[in-house]
């Protein structure tokens, strides 16, 4: 679309993957010219993963070509589509953790490591597209958003004229989401292509020069982003207004959750250890924790629903008792909800229906009776849950399995709010869910909130804490930052405290405080 | 070419389906080997599977070698179904079979106390060796695969050193056995002509009660979760330790049971070899059984034929001995293939195609593109 004489540099057309259960894409056309930043855009589930995996030679389409600087092409495996110039950075990294990063490039570049010239190359590549990387430094050490670097890197080594990236963004701060922007533009301007999937809409309107909008598996529609409002690209996107959720102002009651002084060292070098961390949850007020994966949250939430236990019993208190020492059951017991981040075998267990993974946190809330399994009462349970939830299931005989994964966690989130817990914690209580169901389960929230619930939500998308928190805090590098109420927090903020620097900002707040 | 594809979800055709085609491939396999070892294969089929049921006498002893490995693999498959993995049932069996012989061969009691007390004195000491395996891994972290196989021979090893030291029947010949119990202390035969003693029944009440423990209470569905999502299971805050401990002590109770069952029913006495490797096959009875509890006694029978059935091949054949292990492995090989379809699906690679769009749909997309 920049250059319309010469070929464009990817075509797809009537690209069409049937999988077992699911038609994935279903007559896909998209054309990329050189030098053009295009996005694919769609909510989860609505086949841009499997279009790009086809693109990459990872799988196959049943039906439909793929023209490549207008030539027809059979790529076969993701080393033909290397050879082509296609490069790809996945949401899901590929590195192996105990080698160095020249040694993981030196993998996916099939050379030698002990190769003189390469630490040399990834140094001249890292630095001409503003991705600092030191080739001698082991990858376990490197944070999330280093290791997406030394993907790009790798890829931009083979002076790829096609680079696509599965969704780069939900890994970074706000600042090096502007610095990664630098980078894909300069890309751009040298003449390479590049396939930017998304789901976030406000990127693709600021970095995007066209794109196409898929929804399940076919196209509905292309656009010029900065042409549209994010409201009209949502439109294309799900079908329909995108429904608002709206947090009524309410007075706070009396402090349900106390986390106080809570460290604990890293079991092992792949995770992070909690220093000092202080918070409180009050009653009807619901809590964010924002912060880049891979910051301490899965270790803050194991800690709190007693998965891994601290040293110190008043180091978790809920609702006023002390339960530090107390395993998840207990501290169940007490009035501590938890929705955990993985669904599928940690929220609910694949293999059982879900009539018996309802048992799995109401076993101690009357569904079993003097050591044997009322199956009744769980039955009449998740028949409850999936109604209130709409849940899209076989029933409540269906296996866990069975369900998408927007399905079952309405289900787990339907499970514990349904038991009306005084305390909640969720992690990533919308991760991979379409905006209906998203919608649903903030809903859900408030509901409990203005019960009186104190509500405390970790999550990687500071849009949606911003729209269903009350206050918001971050967690970087294993330590939590003051909390701000949501209404006084700016994204530069945020993102200065997602990157670890707390006092920075709290100097740079009072300096605004004085102006005002 | 063919390539193995995940199906979308577990065939469940194929799960019912496995262990017949592992009975089909392993009798196909059979009868190769009996083509080539010069005997006739329907002679051998015969001898080795259709024989057993001709008799009284010949289903007696199917339901008599039935009833250990029963009670050994219905242990072991709630074991394995809660991810525990108790590979050492012979050595729990064989102190079981110690523990309850001593009790009827020095404890002074009569007829109606005597009994019980030496059943229980079994479940005990097949609790107790498969609590050393429990400890160490509450406490230690240790593989309960390697210690509770390792504790195989330590069993083996203080059985021979009994019947040749301490409990050698002084009026023996200088035999390694102990003396033979007394009539309170064996367990009579149920029907005249066979050697089917109450055990049969008592394991068959036992395979009632763990399906009823394994689906209906609330400590058979943390044990289930334990095994299925372990992750789950700590997410619901069901203690890992206390199922390590249940599910050794399970099988190690049920295996005890079926060492003591032994000796005081058709052994009689303690000697050097009470049982053919019942807790070994058991594991395999326990898989082909798909772990449930009608599925163990059904391959349970299927397992103590392929005993018979080598033993007749040893008298009649004059087949080697080792044929009986030879089917039970290739049994438990064929399974295992087998199993990988429930899962997995075979399908034909795809020839690549370069250019599929159908002439409708190519104007279309240039209009789309435009």
């Amino acid at each position: 679309m920049t250059d319309t004489s010469a070929p464009p540099r990817l075509a797809l057309r009537g690209i069409t993957k049937r999988y077992p259960a699911v038609v994935a894409n279903d007559g896909v056309s998209l054309t990329v010219a050189p030098g053009e930043i295009h996005a694919v855009l769609g909510e989860n589930g609505a086949g841009k993963s499997t279009l790009m995996k086809i693109i990459y030679g990872v799988t196959h389409p049943d039906a439909g070509e793929v023209l490549w600087e207008g030539r027809p092409v059979q790529l076969d495996s993701p080393g033909e589509a290397r050879a082509c110039g296609i490069g790809m950075v996945f949401q899901h990294f590929s590195l192996f953790e105990t080698l160095t990063v020249a040694e993981n490039i030196a993998l996916f570049l099939g050379e030698s490591a002990q190769s003189p010239t390469l630490d040399q190359r990834v140094r001249e590549v890292s630095e001409h597209y503003g991705l600092p990387l030191d080739p001698q430094r082991l990858v376990h050490s490197m944070s999330v958003g280093e290791r997406q670097r030394v993907e790009i890197v790798r890829c931009l080594l083979q002076k790829p004229k096609l680079l696509i990236l599965d969704e780069p963004t939900s890994v970074l701060t706000p600042q090096a989401v502007q610095r990664l922007f630098g980078t894909l533009r300069q890309l751009a301007a040298e003449g390479c292509s590049i396939l930017y999937i998304s789901h976030k809409l406000e990127e693709i309107r600021s970095l995007c020069d066209s794109a196409t909008v898929l929804r399940n598996g076919k196209v509905s529609g292309h656009a010029i982003p900065r042409d549209e409002t994010a409201a009209s690209l949502a439109r294309l996107m799900i079908g329909g207004e995108l429904p608002v959720c709206r947090l009524e102002p309410r007075e706070t009651g009396e402090v349900r959750l106390a986390i106080r002084g809570l460290s604990i060292p890293a079991p092992d070098p792949f995770s992070t250890a909690l220093h000092d961390i202080s918070l409180d949850v009050r009653s009807g007020e619901i809590v964010g924790i924002a912060g880049v994966s891979g910051n301490g949250q899965k270790e803050f939430m194991a800690a709190i629903s007693g998965e891994r236990r601290g040293s110190r019993a008043d180091e978790v208190l809920v609702l006023g008792k002390p339960a530090g020492s107390f395993g998840p059951a207990q501290r169940r017991d007490m009035g501590l909800g938890f929705v955990p981040e993985e669904r599928l075998g940690r929220g609910a267990v694949p293999a059982l229906s879900l009539t018996m993974n309802a048992i799995l946190t109401g076993f101690s809330r009357g569904m079993t009776n003097r050591g044997l399994l009322d199956v009744w009462v769980a039955r009449n349970f998740a028949t409850r849950v999936i109604q209130a939830f709409k849940v899209k299931c076989g029933g409540e005989a269906s296996v866990a399995s069975s369900l998408s994964g927007g399905n079952l966690q309405k289900f787990i989130v339907g499970r514990e709010t349904s038991h009306r817990p005084p305390v909640l914690v969720v992690a990533q209580p919308t991760w991979g869910v379409d905006v209906g169901a998203a919608t649903l389960i903030h809903q859900a929230l408030m509901d409990l909130r203005a019960d009186g619930c104190a509500i405390l939500v970790v999550s990687e998308e500071l849009d949606e804490l911003r729209s269903i928190c009350d206050r918001i805090a971050v967690i970087a590098g294993g330590r939590l930052s003051p909390s701000l109420p949501t209404a006084a927090t700016t994204t530069e903020q945020l993102g200065a405290w997602m990157g670890g620097n707390f006092a920075f900002t709290a100097t740079a707040m009072e300096a605004d405080l004085v102006q005002a | 070419m063919f390539k193995l594809e995940m199906r979308p979800e577990p065939s469940r055709l194929m799960g019912l389906c496995s262990p017949l085609l592992a009975a089909v491939l392993t009798l196909a396999s059979g009868f190769v080997m009996f083509s080539l070892l010069g005997t006739s294969p329907a002679e051998a089929f015969y001898v080795f599977f259709i024989k057993a049921f001709t008799s009284e006498y010949g289903l007696g002893e199917l339901a008599l070698k039935s009833t250990p490995l029963i009670l050994c693999a219905i242990g072991l498959a709630v074991g394995f179904r809660a991810n525990v993995w108790n590979i050492g049932a012979e050595g729990q069996l064989t102190i079981g079979a110690l523990a309850g012989a001593g009790v009827g061969l020095f404890v002074p009691l009569d007829a109606p106390w005597l009994m019980p007390l030496m059943l229980l004195a079994g479940i005990a000491g097949g609790m107790a060796w498969a609590a050393v395996p429990a400890f160490l891994r509450t406490r230690f972290n240790t593989s309960e695969i390697l210690v509770s196989l390792m504790l195989v021979y330590v069993a083996k090893l203080l059985l021979l050193w009994l019947v040749h030291g301490p409990w050698r029947d002084p009026d023996g010949f200088n035999f390694p056995q102990s003396a033979m119990l007394s009539d309170a202390a064996t367990l009579t035969p149920l029907i005249e002509g066979t050697r089917v003693t109450g055990a049969l029944l008592l394991s068959l009440l036992l395979v009632g009660a763990i399906w009823f423990l394994v689906d209906k209470t609330l400590a058979g569905y943390r044990m289930r979760v334990a095994g299925l999502a372990p992750a789950a299971a700590r997410y619901a805050g069901f203690s890992e330790k206390r199922n390590v401990w249940l599910a050794l002590l399970l099988s190690g109770a049920t295996a005890g049971l079926a060492g003591i069952c032994e000796v005081a029913g058709p052994i009689g006495q303690l000697q050097p070899q009470i049982s053919p490797g019942y807790g070994f096959a058991a594991i395999i009875v326990a898989f082909v059984g798909r772990l449930h509890p009608v599925g163990v006694v059904l391959a349970s029978v299927l397992m103590s034929l392929l005993y018979l059935g080598g033993e007749s091949a040893q008298m009649e054949l004059q087949l080697p001995a080792a044929i009986t292990g030879l089917f039970q492995g290739m049994l438990l090989f064929y399974l295992l293939a087998a199993d990988l379809f429930i899962n997995f699906r075979l399908v034909r690679k795809q020839a690549p195609k370069r250019v599929v769009a159908s002439a409708g749909t190519v104007p279309a997309i240039e209009k789309d593109a435009a």
